[in-house]
């Protein structure tokens, strides 16, 4: 049978304290943490291959021995709740359904790499979230979880759910940074990395909240019970999956990481496919992700299977597509949406995804050219790898693979119109 | 000059200040305070954040300007962001776009002429397991149907 940590506590009666010290053995992590050394704690990150929850897939505990051990200025932790990836919804649940799990793990965190401040940076459209965080917040302090003197343990550690305003780059986590101290969301020039230099100038670890809620987990049962609930190598734990589109039960799935097919999450988990069509596509890891054909869900839902197909897992966001929705329609709306979101830093970025968008538009509605499908190309090519953050690859990833793996229905557009019919 | 915004205001902000290693910090959580109380960001209350900060109200209007979520105009009473991202779209949030510019007589992005309602379009909200999705002021309604979005209409009418 497969341990789930998080689904069972998907319920409204899970959020107060009471469960959570009844229930989910709260703060009983954070009370072993304060008698292990920080250097033991992020050994056990290390060892319980817990990797960023965000859409990196980096290793977190090696991302926490990069805070160095002195720093003339204040070190902070900064949970990165931001969820702005198109088809991601798991951060959501966890912070309406276990918030003091997240606050558990960043108490434990802010110990680890000697932070004592530490900020949940929350997207500005999460209003009912950053309220229930807040509550729990004020929980946390009333019984001695936050604040001073932690549970006489003499650690100190203070948390403040600060609200984004609706921009998508503030998902990198130097736009977060820079978004949490009062500026625009523009990405940073890296290096510095956070961890020399992050927020307010000092050293910060910037982590996704699913990644933070493992944390009391990992202390709890030891960090070689996590990793064995991967079934990889490299991919420790259980995967919170957000699955939408076309499928017949959308909603957040727990998986052990690396336990299941794209086949298997679309027909066992999530019902089979809407209005039983034929599927069509599978973006994998949220809108940035390469999209994948319905001849490539055999692979396994996980990272490196993932990247080994040209695509990637990203947040865990898997959308499904039915031959209903026009492919191209549908890469012309992600890149609308890149488009619209580009901070406008880097020429690359700003400039290519909205020629991008032009392009795909044209096409749509029937006014393609021969040429444009190697124009498109061409754009991706001189946007990806070429701009301060990730935000370009995202763009260009996505548009480089609906044209090679769909190219007959940008064809059938471009020689036949906006009516053209597609057969395969 | 007369303050426009509420004690209630620099209450929230005198609470706030000493979690935050710097004043600027408290842009965001300022910018929305006021909208909440204005319901838009005037260029006089983005004057009066900047005195209160130490910024110079151009500053203020750089970073509110960056943001989608801070209105720069006046919105209608009720402020409809309908999301039509990815998994929105698939689940038939254009055809409920079109279906509320019918209705209410506006295109999207623009205000009824009794300033009652304002349709905006949305990028994701992070309900795409319940989509279509939208925000109506500060509220989520998910799995939105062209019924479903009548009966909301009709309770604000």
């Amino acid at each position: 049978m497969s341990e789930t940590l998080y689904i069972q506590h998907f319920k409204d009666s899970s959020r107060g304290l009471d469960y959570y010290l009844k229930q989910m053995e709260g703060y009983t992590a954070l009370k072993k943490a304060f008698k292990m050394t920080p250097d033991d704690i992020i050994n056990e990150m290390k060892k319980s291959n817990v990797r960023g929850r965000g859409g990196a897939g980096f290793p977190t505990g090696m991302k926490w021995g990069f805070i160095p051990k002195q720093a003339s200025k204040p070190k902070y932790l900064v949970c990165n709740a931001d969820e702005s990836e198109p088809g991601t919804f798991k951060d959501r649940d966890l912070m309406r359904y276990t918030p003091h799990l997240l606050i558990e793990g960043m108490v434990i965190g802010g110990f680890a790499i000697g932070a004592h401040v530490g900020y949940i940076y929350i997207r500005g459209e999460y209003t009912r979230e950053a309220k229930l965080l807040d509550e729990a917040i004020d929980e946390a302090y009333a019984k001695g979880y936050l604040g001073k003197n932690i549970q006489g343990s003499g650690f100190d550690f203070d948390l403040t759910v600060h609200r984004g305003a609706g921009a998508y780059i503030c998902g990198e986590e130097t736009g977060l940074l820079n978004s949490l101290e009062g500026k625009r969301g523009e990405p940073r020039v890296k290096p510095p990395f956070p961890a020399q230099a992050g927020a307010f100038g000092g050293p910060t670890i910037v982590n996704n909240v699913e990644t933070l809620t493992n944390v009391p987990f990992i202390i709890n049962k030891g960090g070689d019970w996590f990793a064995k609930l991967g079934k990889l190598e490299k991919s420790g734990g259980t995967r919170l999956v957000s699955i939408s589109g076309h499928v017949k039960k959308p909603g957040v799935y727990e998986i052990n990481a690396g336990s299941m097919t794209i086949r298997q999450l679309i027909y066992d988990v999530a019902g089979g496919i809407l209005d039983d069509r034929p599927l069509k596509a599978v973006i994998p890891g949220g809108s940035s992700a390469p999209v994948l054909t319905a001849d490539e869900i055999d692979v396994i839902y996980d990272i490196e299977p993932l990247m080994k197909v040209g695509s990637m897992m990203g947040s865990a966001a898997l959308m499904v597509v039915n031959d209903s929705y026009p492919i191209v329609r549908l890469i012309k709306r992600i890149t609308k949406f890149y488009a619209h979101e580009s901070c406008g830093q880097c020429t690359p970025c700003r400039e290519g995804c909205r020629w991008m968008e032009d392009i795909l538009h044209r096409i749509e509605h029937g006014h393609g050219k021969e040429q444009d499908l190697a124009l498109l190309l061409d754009i991706t090519d001189n946007i990806a790898g070429k701009t301060l953050c990730a935000l370009g690859d995202a763009a260009a990833g996505p548009v480089a693979s609906f044209v090679r793996k769909f190219r007959p229905d940008f064809e059938a557009l471009i020689r036949g119109g906006r009516h053209a019919q597609v057969h395969h | 000059m007369a303050k426009i915004l509420s004690t209630k205001f620099y209450d929230r902000m005198k609470k706030l200040e000493p979690r935050y290693p710097t004043k600027v910090a408290l842009l965001l959580p300022a910018l929305h305070a006021a909208q909440e109380e204005i319901g838009w960001l005037p260029p006089d209350v983005m004057e009066e954040i900047g005195a209160h900060i130490g910024i110079h109200p151009a500053q203020v209007r750089e970073v509110a300007s960056f943001y989608t979520m801070y209105n720069l105009k006046p919105v209608g009473k009720y402020h409809l962001k309908v999301c039509t991202n990815v998994a929105c779209a698939l689940r038939g949030a254009e055809g409920l776009v079109e279906h509320c510019e019918k209705k209410l007589g506006i295109r999207l992005g623009e205000t009824t002429a009794d300033r009652k309602f304002t349709l905006y379009e949305e990028e994701c909200l992070g309900a795409c397991g319940t989509a279509p999705a939208m925000m109506l002021n500060d509220d989520y309604h998910e799995n939105l149907t062209t019924q479903k979005m009548d009966q909301i209409l009709e309770k604000l009418s």
